[in-house]
C-alpha cells in the first residue's frame, strides 16, 4: 500500500533544530506562523523581520528572505520594506520586551499609520533572552530577577494590554490575541494569523496577532506547569479573542471611545 | 539645461530624485525640514515614497528596512536627530545596505540651536553608533556641490555596500543659490538581486543580519569590514586646493561653509600678496590623507590653520595626517555663527610674522579697493 504524508514540515520552515528552551512555545509560534504561509502560498514573496529576543534567530527556522532588525524597530523596520515593496508580504515577529517596551513607539505609529504588514507578537510576560527581567507585561506580583519581591503596580505600574490600546486607535486594524497553551487554542490563534495575513494580501489593514506564550526556563517551572500558570494567570489579565477588525471599524471607535463617528 | 534658483534643502531632495532614489523617510527637525516638505509635494508626482516617520529612530530603522531591498533610499535630518539615527547607522553598516543620509548641521551639543555649525565633524567621522563602523562623508560648500554629492552619493553607496553621509550645514540648506542638475551624471542603480530581500522565489532565502554570536565569525566580519573601509580609504579621497601665489607658507583648513568664507579671506589676502591658500576636504571620511601628508612636506608649508564651526575636530585630522610636521592653529566660531571672513583674516595677521603681512599690506590695499584679485583655482 502506497504510504501517504499526513504530516510534514510546513515548507516555509527549515530543518534546522531549534535552541529554544524545552517546552517553550516560540516554536509553535514559529510552526503557526509557517502552516499559513504554506496554505496562502506566501512563502516566495515574503519577508520577515526578526526582532532582538529570544527568536532573534528564528531566520533559520523559517524558510523564507528575513531581515533582523534592531530591539524594537521591527515595526519601522518592515514599514521601509512594505512601502519600497507593497507587493510582497511582510511581517514582524516580536517579543513583549521587544514590542512593549523598547519599541513601544515604532508599534503604536506602524499601527496608527495602518502599515500593512502583519506583526506576530509573542507574549510570554518576560524578557526571555537576557535572563528573566520585568517586562511591562509582566504580571503583578509576578517575580523576576529585576522584580525580586514580584511586581509592584505601585512602582512599576500595571502590565500594559497592547490588544487594547492598539484598538483604541480610529485607524482600521485586525487586532487579536490567541494563545499556544493547548491546541485548541494553537488552532485557534492559526486561524487569527491566517486572517491576519490575508488583510494583508487584501491590503486592507495593519494586523497583529498577540499570541500567549510560555517561558518555562525563567518563569523556572515545568512546561506543563507552564501552560497551566499561563491559562490560570495570563489568560485572566489577557483575554483572548479578536478586538478589532477593519469591517467593524466605525462601531469599534464608538465603543471605545464614545464618540460617534 | 539652464541654471534654476533653488533653496539647498529643497535642491538636495530634487537631487536625489534625479539620481533614482524616490524613496524617503524622514522626521522634521530645522534647519532641514524643507528637504521633507520639498519631497512630500515632489515624490507623489514622480511615483516615489514618502514616509513621515514617528521619531528619526522609525526613520532610519524604516531606511534600515527599505535599503534591503536593494532599492535607493535616503533620509535627512539634522544634528539632534543624527543622534537617535547612529543606532541605526551601526545596523545598517553591518549589514552592508547602500543608502544616504544627509545631516543639515546645526549647533549643538544638546537641543543647542537651529543655526549653522559643524560641530557634528566627530559625529560624522567617527563611529556615531557602537562598534567598528565608518560612513563615507561628503562636504559640500555650495548648493551646486551639494547637489552633484548627492548625486554620487548613491553610486559610492552601491559601490560599496556601505552608507553615504552627506554634511552639509544649516546655511547650504537655507541659502538659495543657481543649480544645474545636469552637471553631474548619476550611475545606473546596481544590480542587488544576490543579496536583497525580495521574497525567495525560486531561490534560496537570503538573510540580513547584524548578529554574529561565534566571535571568530563576528571577527571574519570586522575584519571584512575593515578591508572594505581600507577600499574606500584608498580610492575615495577627494580635497581642494583654493588660493596662494606659488609658494604659501600657510596653508588653511577647511570645509563645507567654513571653507567658503575662508576662500574670500584669501582671496583679500593673495591680492595683497599674502602667499596663503586653502586646503578643502571635500570627502571627511576618507579624509584626504595623502594630499595633505604632501602638503606638509613642502619647505614653503610654514604651518596650517583650521579654521571650523566648532570647538576644534578636524584639527585633530589634520594634526594626525600631517604628523604634526607644521604647527597648527586653530581658528573656530561656535553656537551657530558663521565666521566673518574679516575675523579669519585678523587670524591669519596675527599668525603670519608682522614684517611680511605689514608690508605686504599697505600696497595691496589699495589694489583690493579697486579689483577683486584673481584667485587660483588648481
Ligand atoms: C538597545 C538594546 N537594549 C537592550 C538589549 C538587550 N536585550 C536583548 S533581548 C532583550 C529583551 C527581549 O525580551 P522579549 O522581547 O520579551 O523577547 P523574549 O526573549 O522574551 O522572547 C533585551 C533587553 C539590546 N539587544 N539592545
Ligand atoms: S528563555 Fe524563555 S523564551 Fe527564551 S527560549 Fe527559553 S523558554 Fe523560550
Ligand atoms: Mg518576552
Amino acid at each position: 500500500m502506497a504510504e501517504k504524508t499526513i504530516f510534514c514540515k510546513p515548507e516555509a520552515m527549515s530543518s534546522n533544530h531549534t535552541h529554544y528552551c524545552p517546552g517553550c512555545t516560540h516554536g509553535v509560534a514559529h510552526r503557526l506562523v509557517a502552516e499559513v504561509l504554506d496554505e496562502l502560498g506566501m512563502r516566495e514573496r515574503t519577508i520577515g523581520v526578526a526582532p532582538v529576543g529570544c527568536s532573534v534567530l528564528c531566520y533559520n527556522y523559517f524558510n523564507c528572505d528575513f531581515l533582523e532588525a534592531a530591539h524594537g524597530r521591527a515595526p519601522a523596520f518592515a514599514t521601509g520594506m512594505k512601502r519600497v515593496a507593497p507587493e510582497k508580504i511582510v511581517f514582524a515577529y516580536q517579543g513583549d520586551g521587544d514590542l512593549a517596551s523598547i519599541g513601544g513607539n515604532e508599534i503604536l505609529h506602524a499601527a496608527n499609520r495602518g502599515e500593512k504588514i502583519t506583526v506576530i507578537f509573542v507574549n510570554n510576560a518576560i524578557y526571555g533572552m537576557t535572563g528573566g527581567q520585568m517586562a511591562p507585561t509582566t504580571l503583578p506580583g509576578q517575580v523576576t530577577t529585576t522584580s525580586p519581591t514580584g511586581r509592584d503596580v505601585e512602582l512599576a505600574g500595571w502590565p500594559i494590554r497592547v490588544r487594547e490600546l492598539l484598538s483604541t486607535l480610529r485607524t482600521p486594524a485586525y487586532i487579536a490575541r490567541g494563545s499556544v497553551h493547548s491546541p485548541q487554542w494553537a488552532i485557534k490563534t492559526k486561524a487569527m494569523i491566517r486572517k491576519a495575513f490575508q488583510y494583508q494580501d487584501k491590503n486592507t489593514c495593519f494586523s497583529m496577532v498577540e499570541i500567549l506564550s510560555t517561558c518555562p526556563t525563567n518563569w523556572g517551572m515545568t512546561p506543563t506547569d507552564s501552560t497551566k500558570w499561563l491559562k490560570e494567570n495570563m489568560i485572566p489579565y489577557y483575554p483572548l479573542g479578536e478586538l478589532k477588525s477593519p469591517e467593524g471599524a466605525d462601531e469599534n471607535f464608538e465603543r471605545m471611545t464614545g464618540v460617534a463617528k | 539645461m539652464a541654471k534654476k534658483l533653488m533653496k539647498g534643502n529643497e535642491a538636495i531632495g530634487e537631487a536625489a530624485i534625479r539620481a533614482g532614489a524616490d524613496r524617503y523617510f524622514a522626521y522634521p527637525i530645522t534647519p532641514q525640514t524643507e528637504v521633507a516638505e520639498y519631497l512630500a509635494r515632489r515624490l507623489p508626482e514622480v511615483g516615489g515614497v514618502f514616509v513621515q516617520a514617528e521619531s528619526e529612530l522609525g526613520a532610519s530603522n524604516m531606511i534600515f528596512g527599505a535599503a534591503s531591498s536593494g532599492k535607493r533610499v535616503f533620509t535627512s535630518s539634522s544634528s539632534p536627530g543624527i543622534s537617535l539615527m547612529s543606532e541605526a547607522l551601526s545596523y545598517i553598516t553591518s549589514a552592508e545596505l547602500p543608502c544616504v543620509f544627509i545631516n543639515v548641521c546645526r549647533a549643538g551639543p544638546g537641543l543647542g540651536g537651529i543655526l549653522p555649525s559643524q560641530g557634528d565633524y566627530f559625529q560624522a567621522t567617527r563611529a556615531s553608533g557602537h562598534g567598528d563602523f565608518r560612513l563615507i562623508v561628503l562636504a559640500p560648500s555650495t548648493v551646486q556641490e551639494a547637489v552633484e554629492h548627492m548625486m554620487v552619493a548613491f553610486d559610492l553607496a552601491d559601490k560599496y555596500r556601505n552608507p553615504v553621509m552627506i554634511f552639509a550645514d544649516g546655511l547650504i540648506g537655507q541659502m538659495m543659490e543657481p543649480v544645474d542638475f545636469d552637471a553631474v551624471e548619476t550611475g545606473t542603480p546596481a544590480d542587488h538581486s544576490s543579496w536583497a530581500a525580495t521574497g525567495a522565489n525560486g531561490r534560496e532565502k537570503h538573510i540580513i543580519k547584524t548578529l554574529y554570536l561565534n566571535p571568530a565569525d563576528n571577527e571574519a566580519h570586522n575584519h571584512h569590514l575593515a578591508e572594505k573601509y581600507a577600499t574606500i580609504t584608498k580610492h575615495e579621497q577627494k580635497h581642494e586646493m583654493y588660493g596662494g601665489l606659488g609658494k604659501p607658507e600657510l596653508i588653511i583648513t577647511a570645509f563645507g561653509t567654513a571653507a567658503r568664507v575662508c576662500k574670500t579671506a584669501i582671496d583679500v589676502l593673495n591680492g595683497e600678496g599674502v602667499d596663503i591658500a586653502l586646503f578643502r576636504p571635500i570627502s571627511l571620511y576618507p579624509f584626504p590623507a595623502v594630499a595633505i601628508d604632501e602638503l606638509s612636506r613642502k619647505a614653503h608649508v610654514k604651518q596650517f590653520l583650521s579654521v571650523e564651526m566648532n570647538n576644534g575636530q578636524m584639527i585633530e585630522d589634520v594634526r594626525l595626517y600631517t604628523n604634526n610636521r607644521k604647527p597648527i592653529s586653530f581658528f573656530g566660531r561656535q553656537g551657530g555663527i558663521v565666521p566673518s571672513p574679516e575675523e579669519v583674516i585678523d587670524a591669519i595677521r596675527n599668525l603670519l610674522p608682522k614684517k611680511a603681512t605689514a608690508a605686504a599690506k599697505k600696497p595691496a590695499a589699495k589694489k583690493t579697493a579697486t579689483k577683486k584679485p584673481a584667485a587660483k583655482k588648481k
